[in-house]
């Protein structure tokens, strides 16, 4: 060991590393896609068509927005339970403002404000406060939906022009692709390449695993942490409005509960909830699991009582089953001890 | 201390001849692999009764995996461990425990919010009527222990906040409370200040004066010498020699470790030195530090000693930004630095390897080549993209320069030894091109190959312009490398010696406190 100072050749090595996060959870989460699509094609009827994909990936949109910066939050040992509130609350605000008479071009980007600065109050007590994610977004989950029914009461906006309801709806050509899932995923590619392949990424996963060593590098944890709730709420307010459109109605429940949904969904593509281990691909892969789940259950006539109580069920084996492998390795080696 | 070696009737350097006094434990053979990396070829070991050997190898030489073997944590590809002369196999650390071996580590893990008897007795608590816990008998049971041990540690306490050494003796408490008969001590002074290693030591004979066997893993040849009644070299994963330690000479010893004769330990060159790069006024948070003023010139070492608990690694944080300071100020060439800023102080040309490798210095979980570049995420970016294989580049480069022995820049920096991680860290912060590097405890944990070639690059480092600051609780290792040494006692800085004027005895009384040398800390 003392005399090989000579680098080792390194070529095998690099092929690997190179797939290497195709390996292991990733590799299974992406079988998985692929088999549900399989049997839901076979078993499900109407779930192969270019309409029914068209709702799917059109019901996809909202939880890959939100599972874009959550995945960053989980990444660095936080979570945010407060998105679906305040894409509720923005999507009360949208519909105030808009039978207010204001026009679009005013109403969206005032709505993307507030809900940085909503995002922004969780940052601040989480990264300047110091105080657990966990106890803050659960109390700004409250909050901000009390804020939604203050802001319109029980009522509810539907006055939206169709054009821009159904526009929103749009196919291309003939191959029932919504439009709009183009922007999102190119969202979400910008999201892969700052996560994997920019410094900043670089020190997320530094602060997750070891937010000591991170501060001892010259990471600025607080600031980072506080950037990606603001993150986190932009995108929850532009969820909110697209909830509004998409449905033509602005209230106080729109997107209730969505936060299990994403937050299952980045768990289920490998993301760790302590921190530090994950990648955006995974996140995907686990975003459409879910969706091609819900929805081929949807079509068999499954009651929506049922799905809940799957999307719960998932979250949970996203989380046992890395730590059941570990278990399983040990419980290998050890024979029964009196 | 003569009488000890000799009771042991037969004085043989082979322990596979020394069958006469049957040792409590013996290793013969041990062959363990990790995937293509062979960390033991060979290794044997006899721990006699009443006997203290001391194990060591530089880092790599694979003493940690035999000692994982002996507590139960790894199994042997090939090889027999006898128990009292007959085989026995360890499956998992419970029946290690249960055949009497205790391992106690550099830094103990305990429960900070039990008290030191509830830590002691964890899961064998002594239960009263209606299986309670009798919490009288428990603390008598602990009191005794200590007395047993002849130190003083209250059992009510909470474990939060005890030093170092004092968990170590808890440990000790609790490994008696178990009946051990093998005791195994994994590099156990590498944390603590001379008085703490004396105490050790006397609890140490203790245990042998009792009749167990003792293994003691360590890399400073005084105390291996002060202590052993038996030397074990291993190196490359194989046993090289065991002898009685007072046939033995530290010269002898080390060329056995390292295959060859290390030249000097202490290569400090002589280097011109310039203009002042670091100036800390006035520098007090309370309670930790108090009023501390000093100077570090370009291509000066200074040296920052004193007793573990003196403050130097705080005052060494509070300079680079990690923790806070309440008055005085740090100038970096004669400019102020924002204080509580990491990022900062980076900018303005400052460094810190810390004390801790593992939780400060590395992000264990991440491979050799992102710990070397994460301070160099900016830097290594291209049109703000950063990619694995400029990354792995930069790694191959400073790996080559810094002789750093990894697999490859993927590999987990866990699997990389101390001293290579260590140097890991000084290349992540030697990549970033310091004007002030600041090194807490630079070779804390490492061979004495590795630790003569990170001596030699401080000190080349200090020769091209660097300002060095180094805290270290290795006197030696402060005498040989200073070109000034600070003292600091108990949070006040208390002397400043020029290298002509430090000595050991200077710098012992400095640190001890002037007025009390006796004074003790409180346990």
């Amino acid at each position: 060991m003392l005399a090989e100072t000579a680098p080792r050749p390194t070529v095998t090595r690099t092929a690997a590393s190179r797939w290497g996060f195709l390996q292991g959870w990733d590799a299974a989460i992406i079988a998985a896609v692929l088999l549900s699509i399989l049997v839901a094609s076979v078993m499900v009827d109407g779930f192969a068509s270019p309409r029914n994909a068209g709702f799917l990936l059109i019901d996809m949109i909202p939880i890959l927005l939100l599972a874009l910066p959550m995945t960053l939050i989980i990444l660095t040992g936080e979570i945010d339970l407060s998105v679906a509130s305040i894409a509720g609350f923005i999507s009360c605000v949208f519909g105030a403002l808009w039978s207010g008479g204001l026009p679009l071009e005013t109403i969206i980007p005032l709505c993307l404000v507030l809900g940085a600065i909503s995002g922004a109050v969780n940052g601040f007590l989480v990264s300047v406060l110091g105080l657990p994610s966990l106890a803050v977004t659960i109390g700004t989950l409250a909050l901000y939906r009390g804020l939604a029914f203050v802001v319109l009461g029980d009522q509810a906006v539907t006055s939206f022009p169709r054009v821009i309801t159904s526009g929103l709806q749009a196919k291309i050509g003939t191959s029932g692709i919504p439009v709009w899932i183009i922007p999102v995923l190119l969202l979400a590619v910008v999201f892969g390449v700052i996560l994997h392949f920019t410094a900043f990424g670089r020190s997320l996963f530094a602060i997750g695993y070891s937010e000591h060593a991170a501060r001892f590098s010259g990471i600025t944890v607080a600031r980072t942490k506080f950037w990606l709730f603001v993150v986190s709420g932009a995108i929850a307010a532009l969820v909110g409005i697209w909830w509004t459109l998409r449905y033509g109605s602005a209230r106080g429940d729109n997107a209730t509960g969505l936060e299990l949904s994403v937050i299952a969904a980045v768990l289920l593509g490998g993301v760790s909830i302590f921190g530090g281990k994950g990648n955006l691909p995974g996140v995907i892969a686990g975003v459409a699991l879910l969706a091609i789940l819900r929805n081929a259950l949807q079509l068999a006539s499954v009651p929506e009582d049922t799905l809940s109580m799957l999307t719960g069920g998932l979250l949970i084996a996203a989380v046992v089953a890395p730590n059941a492998v570990t278990w399983a390795r040990s419980a290998r080696k050890r024979p029964l001890t009196t | 201390m003569d009488d000890t070696y000799t009771h042991g009737v037969d004085l043989r350097s082979s322990p596979a001849a020394a069958d006469d006094p049957v040792p409590i434990l013996e290793l013969r053979g041990i062959h363990k692999a990790f995937g293509a990396v062979k960390a033991l070829r060979g290794a044997n070991l006899s721990l006699l009764r009443g006997q203290v050997t001391a194990l060591v190898g530089e880092n790599g030489a694979g003493k940690s995996t035999l000692v994982k073997t002996l507590a139960g944590l790894h199994q042997q590809d090939q090889g027999h461990v006898l128990l009292d002369g007959e085989e026995v196999s360890f499956r998992d650390p419970l029946q290690a425990r249960e055949a009497g071996i205790a391992v106690i580590y550099q830094e103990p893990t305990m429960f900070p919010d039990l008290t030191v008897a509830e830590n002691i007795f964890m899961g064998r608590q002594p239960l009263g009527r209606f299986r309670r816990i009798d919490r009288k008998l428990m603390r008598r049971m602990a009191v005794e222990l200590f007395t047993q041990l002849g130190v003083r540690i209250d059992p009510d306490r909470s474990a939060q906040g005890l030093s170092i050494a004092d968990q170590q003796v808890v440990e000790i408490a609790k490994a008696i409370s178990l009946d051990a008969r093998v005791l195994i001590m994994d590099e156990p002074t590498a944390a603590l200040s001379g008085v703490e290693v004396e105490r050790l030591f006397a609890v140490t004979r203790t245990l042998q004066d009792r009749g167990a066997a003792v293994l003691f893993i360590s890399h400073r040849f005084e105390e291996v010498f002060a202590l052993a009644d038996w030397i074990t070299v291993m190196r490359d994963g194989a046993h090289v020699l065991t002898a009685p330690a007072a046939e033995l000479s530290i010269d002898q010893v080390i060329r056995q470790m390292v295959g060859r004769d290390v030249a000097s330990l202490f290569p400090k060159q002589d280097a011109k030195i310039g203009g002042v790069a670091l100036e800390v006024r006035k520098l007090s948070r309370k309670g930790v530090f108090h009023d501390i003023s000093f100077t570090v010139n370009a291509g000066e070492i200074v040296g920052l000693s004193g007793l573990v608990g003196a403050g130097r690694s705080e005052v060494a944080r509070a300079v680079f930004g990690v923790d806070k300071y309440d008055a005085g100020e740090v100038l970096i060439l004669d400019k102020p630095l924002k204080p509580l800023s990491p990022s900062a102080a980076m900018a303005a040309g400052v460094g810190l390897v810390p004390e801790d490798r593992r939780k400060q210095g590395l992000v264990m979980e991440l491979p050799v080549s992102r710990n070397l570049t994460l301070t160099l995420r900016h830097k290594l970016s291209r049109f703000g993209l950063l990619t694995n294989r400029s990354e792995a580049a930069t790694t191959r480069d400073w790996a080559k320069r810094l002789q750093i022995k990894a697999g490859s820049p993927n590999s987990p920096i866990s699997t990389l030894s101390g001293g290579n991680q260590q140097k890991v860290v000084l290349g992540k912060w030697l990549a970033t091109g310091p004007k002030i590097l600041i090194i807490d405890e630079p070779t804390r944990g490492i061979d004495v190959g590795t630790k003569s070639e990170v001596h030699r690059l401080i000190s080349e480092l200090a020769g091209n312009g660097l300002a060095v600051l180094m805290i270290s609780s290795e006197l030696p290792e402060i005498l040989g490398m200073s070109d000034r040494v600070l003292v600091m006692h108990e949070g006040r800085l208390t002397a400043e010696l020029s290298r002509s004027e430090a000595t050991e005895e200077t710098v012992m009384t400095a640190a001890t406190g002037v007025e009390s040398p006796n004074k003790e800390p409180k346990a």
